[in-house]
């Protein structure tokens, strides 16, 4: 399974880097998105995966026994998600704006404060 | 005591609602905004008072206790961050008044500062790696909205560069968290400084250290990935560069300096030389960008990047002398920057422009106004008896001691082509005849007694010559800070308690 999940991650990373060397504005924000996540992929899988052992203390016990998954990657990823959603929605009206204020999605045409 | 911990976040936090509540009451939120303001400077201050009485102080929200709760701390060097930003967010609330559109005003600015200075003080108090993160973006969204509000052209342009960089940051940020995570089971910052070093594999440590560094250093505008700054920092009205310039690059310098003295300090004969090389590069590359300027703002966008090398210069010295030394330049050069950009904001009030060949005779119309430049500027060049030269002063004399000559020449060379750039526009802006084309704002009411266009700057100058004539009780305050950073040990007990 972790392997699986590592070269998903691998490609996600690659994806993304190659859609932010292209010169479209829009394909520069999905490449974003796919980095994110992609560390958000990496996240879970860096914690130790444990399947089918639900963090659930059994009834009559105080605390958690035997194997269980790690309950807090999952918290850490449900508020990257979160985030990350809200600032994408953010780009998403950005590069609409860009487009009407330049006329174009061309990087290569977005350089006036450059020079 | 400890609930003077969570005012810095919760002073900002209460305005920008009350704020977003009264959207339409333009004159209110003004108010609010500078009352607001001034209610987050005092609960800093007080703050600072507090830990210089009584040492370091923690809290753990929700009562769960340190590993696993979320905490906020606040050691000195914390402290005087957190003063740092009330005093900028206070400083720009008033300019805002007077430089600030219709517009502007009308689309929540002022809400917009507010949450700014709420995800700032955030970074600073939190003792949570992830937490960190949480407020990094608190912070970048208001900065993306700050910086595209008004919808500019040039604006636009420049919010694309910067989100994009800054975007990319975060997701290595966060991929570097997990990976911590994966590698200590926890990530609060003074549990990871018992467990990393008991680990057994101290080159992954050293590995995502390489990753907060990349992650910080582009927040903090280190070489080489600062070229979103000069790119978008020009773009805004004045007093949003003039706060983003302030605090943004600050708090990643900030994050650099907490991970490095604290978390990974296991080999720091590698990490800490490479930060001293980066600073080296850091400085040289951002002045010799100023150098080449023509326009006001961007001149100054590539000095935020060379005084960055400074502050790291500090970091990667890491001995006691060299930390107080940045805790001093970083005071020094918020309040020395910010002086500036606020000048350059009155010069494109007169003119309507920030292009140095079209601006001129100022020294003749406002000797005023030049005088508050000079010192700023000869402040930020480390002249002496102004701040910039006792900041410098300690670290140059840390780098002597430990026999590190190259960065010491460095820092010393960039001085002198900092004075070079301060000088031109000194020439351009003040010095020369203005251009027969150029247009001087016929009503300059602004700028005749106490208005909110002048206070600031003449307050902020104030405080230069102030803290440069009387360096000591700031410099003992900065050596005390340094002394905090540099053994762990009080922070790491003030968070998770017992002997360490």
């Amino acid at each position: 399974m972790e392997t699986i999940l590592a070269i998903t991650i691998g490609g996600l990373y690659a994806a993304g880097l190659y859609m932010m060397m292209r010169r479209s504005i829009v394909k520069l924000i999905i490449g974003l998105f796919l980095l994110g996540h992609a560390a958000n992929l990496l996240i879970f899988t860096v914690s130790g995966l444990t399947r089918g052992q639900p963090p659930l203390i059994r009834p009559g016990e105080q605390t958690l026994t035997g194997l269980f998954a790690d309950p807090v990657p999952q918290a850490l990823i449900l508020t990257a998600i979160v985030i990350g959603f809200g600032v994408q929605a953010f780009a998403v009206v950005l590069i609409k704006r860009a487009y009407q204020a330049v006329g174009t999605d061309d990087l290569d045409q977005i350089k006036g404060t450059d020079i | 005591m400890s609930f003077l911990l969570l005012l810095p976040i919760l002073i900002p936090f209460i305005t920008a609602i009350i704020m977003v509540l009264l959207w339409s009451q333009r004159q209110v939120q003004r108010t609010l905004s500078v009352v607001g303001a001034v209610g987050l400077l005092v609960a800093a201050l007080s703050l600072l008072y507090s830990i210089w009485q009584n040492g370091i102080q923690a809290i753990q929200l929700g009562n769960w206790p340190a590993p696993f709760g979320i905490t906020l701390v606040a050691d000195l060097f914390s402290a005087i961050m957190l003063v740092m930003t009330g005093l900028m967010g206070l400083v720009v609330a008033v300019y805002s008044l007077a430089s600030i559109d219709r517009p502007r005003e009308s689309f929540g600015y002022y809400p917009l500062l507010h949450i700014l200075l709420m995800g700032v003080s955030g970074a600073f108090l939190t003792g949570d790696m992830f937490n960190l993160y949480v407020w990094f973006e608190v912070m970048l969204i208001a900065s993306f909205v700050l910086l595209a509000l008004g919808g500019e052209r040039a604006q636009i342009e420049g919010a694309i560069k910067y989100v994009t960089l800054n975007l990319l940051s975060s997701a290595l940020f966060l991929a570097a968290v997990g990976i911590l995570y994966g590698l200590a089971g926890t990530l609060n910052m003074a549990h990871l400084a018992r467990i990393l070093p008991t680990l057994a594999e101290p080159g992954l440590v050293t590995t995502v250290a390489m990753l907060f560094l990349v992650a910080f250093g582009i927040k903090a505008a280190m070489f080489p990935l600062f070229f979103w700054l000069p790119a978008s920092y020009h773009t805004p009205p004045v007093a949003v560069t003039a706060i983003l310039s302030a605090l943004l690059t600050k708090v990643g310098v900030y994050s650099l300096i907490r991970v490095f003295t604290l978390i990974f300090v296991q080999e720091s004969g590698y990490t800490h030389t490479l930060i001293l090389t980066i600073a080296g590069l850091t400085m040289v590359t951002g002045v010799l960008g100023a150098v080449a300027q023509t326009e006001f703002r961007r001149l100054l966008s590539f000095h935020i990047v060379s005084q960055i090398g400074y502050l790291l210069m500090g970091l990667g010295l890491f001995t006691s002398l060299a930390l107080a030394g940045t805790v001093y330049f970083m005071v020094h050069v918020i309040l020395a920057k910010s002086a500036l950009f606020l000048i350059s904001g009155v010069a494109y009030y007169l003119y309507r422009t920030y292009n140095l060949k079209q601006l001129g005779s100022l020294y003749r119309l406002y000797p005023g106004l030049s005088s508050l430049f000079v010192i700023s500027a000869f402040s930020l060049a480390g002249i002496p008896p102004l701040s910039g030269f006792w900041a410098k002063f300690a670290l140059v004399k840390a780098g002597l001691e430990v026999e590190q000559y190259a960065i010491v020449a460095a820092a010393l060379a960039v001085s002198v082509l900092t004075l070079f750039s301060m000088t031109k526009i000194w020439a351009e802006a003040f010095w020369k005849d203005a251009p027969e084309e150029t247009t001087l704002n016929p009503a300059p009411k602004l700028l005749t007694g106490f208005s909110p266009l002048m206070v600031p700057i003449v307050f902020l100058a104030a405080l230069i010559v102030v803290i440069g004539l009387w360096a000591e009780p700031v410099f003992l305050l900065s050596s005390q800070a340094a002394e905090q950073l540099l053994n762990p040990t009080e922070y790491i007990r003030a968070v998770l308690g017992g002997a360490s």
